[in-house]
């Protein structure tokens, strides 16, 4: 494993290892990217694709049930107006829906930024000079990873606003141990390299070395870990709106769409299967891209 | 062996002592605790009477040594919501979280090693795939989102199951399996990659090669070079599930610590959401800490680092 990892032309992968023949033949790579494709399309292309405003209220026109409603139980209400029904305050779902799909991509994009930043530079900083500064960094990892993410994310989100920089902020300072932890080992590996000695031996500087031969050999790395970190903030971000301490109402998060449902659970169970499957699209989407670029760009190649 | 031990003791004193600040710094600086407990229609004055009340005008890093040094004698201030001791009030709700993750951990263990182990003999076959499946689906389902299905169908539509509480075994069991399914698909795939590793290598081969039957190799020499990585990350998933027992206590109602935070945090109740922090800052430490002599004692190649 190691030797493949050291023979291969690492610095030139970028083009031979992701040969476009060979992306589409892998599955879960093609579904995932499918999937996340058409969720951003339906994000981006909102207003195209709804005529309605995902924050008017028609309270004659509550809790309508999806169109399937009218074709199998010959609901009286159900129709093309509201195809995926309205919720208890006459909303139409599919207008949330479609808008919820901005706020958990805006902040899972976002967060992930910020977490991909700050675990980047302390996981390369540990693994390219070792020693003490290494001793520190992983200290810093260990008590990151001792605190419980849910928990302090609710309390600190509490304490200061819940508005979408909070929320983005927060998550992104919380989630960065695990781009730290990989980019340190992948960072260590790199450094052993030839080339690295080859850089030193002609006198390259060290940020010189860090950007151009360093950087370009843990990119790959650095992709899979931001989509499983992608994923793990779209759900946190979820999770903190469905205890109602995240994105706050009238705004069309997943997460407060389920909280809000949640007491129509008993007569209006569509009302959480919906927002439910949505997320469940968007984090089965992501992870499988990951899953994908990971085969993709592992040395060997899984099939 | 006891000095690797010791050292990671020193360490994990360190790491609790850097979450305390950070806690402490957070649950003061991030928010006025005097304005918090005077609540949102106190007047200017009011404020400032709490304040010198309740010793907020001193510098912080008294308060924190203060605050530090009660911690070390196990009292951590008083509620401001219940108005008694926040260790008492953390304590009576611990019973209902650790049975809880106690109960998910083990079908998480029970359900992933199994699987794990026929996935990983067996790869790409079709018992594989399913498992791999069930791991996929499990990492994309929200689990709070999975707790309200399963209310749905368990407790509405089936009345098998209560739909909140915790005041009987029963009512453990639809949130176990919700926070159980949380923490599976990590260790399945873990023991599955720790499986296909372990048969591909030589000691196996001449095991088979003596002629041993499958199941004494598999148990008897690869499952416990299998499971080495395990241990380590069954203690991370254990503190992970901790974590996610707020949101899982939260939609059962059940009286454990996690919703216990929740409304602390909800409630502005700061010692008693610092003490949480804590007391799962303190279970994780004493977890990963029992895992790294557990893996030294198993492995005695890592005790030299």
């Amino acid at each position: 494993m190691s030797q493949a990892t050291s023979e291969a032309p690492v610095s030139t992968f970028a083009a031979p290892r992701f040969p476009i023949r060979r992306m589409l033949r892998h599955r879960s790579f093609v579904i995932g990217a499918a999937g996340l494709g058409l969720i951003v399309i339906l994000a981006a292309a909102a207003p195209l694709i709804t005529w309605h405003d995902p924050y008017a209220q028609d309270l004659m026109n509550r809790r309508i049930p999806p169109i399937w409603y009218a074709w199998f139980w010959d609901h009286p209400s159900a129709g093309w107006h509201h195809p995926l029904g309205t919720d208890n305050l006459g909303r139409d779902y599919w207008a949330r829906l479609v808008y919820g799909a901005r706020i958990s991509l805006l902040i899972g994009f976002s967060a992930t930024l910020v977490s991909g930043l700050i675990g980047t530079f302390l996981g390369v900083a540990a693994g390219y000079f070792g020693g003490r500064v290494d001793l520190v960094i992983s200290f810093i990892i260990t008590t990151r990873l001792a605190m419980p993410v849910i928990l302090v994310a609710l309390a600190t989100v509490a304490l200061l606003n819940s508005t979408l920089l909070v929320i983005t902020m927060v998550l992104g300072l919380l989630l960065w141990d695990r781009f730290a932890v990989v980019m340190r080992s992948a960072t260590m590996q790199a450094r052993s390299q030839e080339y690295v000695t080859a850089a030193k031996a002609i006198g390259c500087s060290t940020p010189r070395i860090i950007l151009t031969e360093i950087l370009p050999n843990v990119a790959a790395a650095f992709t899979v870990i931001a989509t499983i970190e992608m994923a793990t903030a779209v759900l946190y971000e979820a999770a903190l709106s469905f205890l109602g301490l995240g994105v706050q109402p009238p705004l069309p998060s997943w997460g407060l769409m389920l909280a809000e449902a949640k007491e129509d659970i008993f007569f209006s169970p569509w009302m959480i299967t919906l927002p439910g499957i949505a997320l469940f699209v968007l984090l089965l989407s992501i992870n499988l891209l990951g899953d994908g670029i990971r085969d993709l760009s592992a040395p060997g190649g899984r099939s | 062996m006891l000095v690797f031990a010791l050292k990671r003791f020193v360490v994990g004193i360190l790491v609790m002592l850097a979450v305390s600040t950070i806690t402490f710094t957070l649950t003061n600086v991030a928010a006025d605790p005097a304005r918090t407990i005077a609540g949102e229609g106190a007047s200017a004055a009011d404020v400032e009477a709490i304040r010198e009340a309740y010793g907020f005008d001193r510098p912080i890093i008294v308060r924190y040594g203060e605050w530090l040094g009660g911690a070390l004698r196990a009292d951590l201030g008083d509620s401001y919501r219940q108005r008694r001791p926040v260790v008492d009030v953390v304590m009576e709700r611990l019973p209902v979280t650790m049975s809880l993750g106690g109960l998910a951990f083990a079908i998480a263990i029970l359900a992933a090693i199994p699987l794990g182990i026929i996935a990983g003999l067996r790869p790409n076959s079709w018992i594989d795939r399913a498992s791999l499946t069930f791991a996929l689906i499990g990492q994309a389902m929200p689990t709070f989102w999975f707790a309200l299905l399963g209310i749905v169908v368990f407790s509405v539509t089936l009345k098998w199951l209560p739909v909140s509480g915790s005041s009987s075994l029963s009512h453990f069991v639809l949130p176990a399996v919700v926070l159980a399914y949380y923490a599976t698909p990590t260790l399945m795939r873990l023991t599955r990659a720790g499986m296909i590793e372990v048969m591909q290598s030589d000691y196996i081969r001449t095991a088979k090669a003596k002629g041993l039957r499958t199941g004494k190799i598999v148990l008897k020499h690869a499952l416990r070079n299998a499971i080495l990585p395990l241990v380590s990350v069954a203690a991370v998933q254990f503190g992970f599930m901790l974590g996610g027992s707020v949101v899982v206590e939260t939609i059962f109602a059940m009286r454990g610590v996690g919703y216990l935070a929740w409304e602390s945090i909800t409630y502005s109740d700061l010692p008693v959401v610092q003490a949480i922090v804590l007391t799962i800052a303190a279970i994780y430490v004493v977890l990963t800490l029992a895992a790294d002599i557990m893996n030294a004692w198993l492995d005695p190649r890592l005790r030299s680092n």
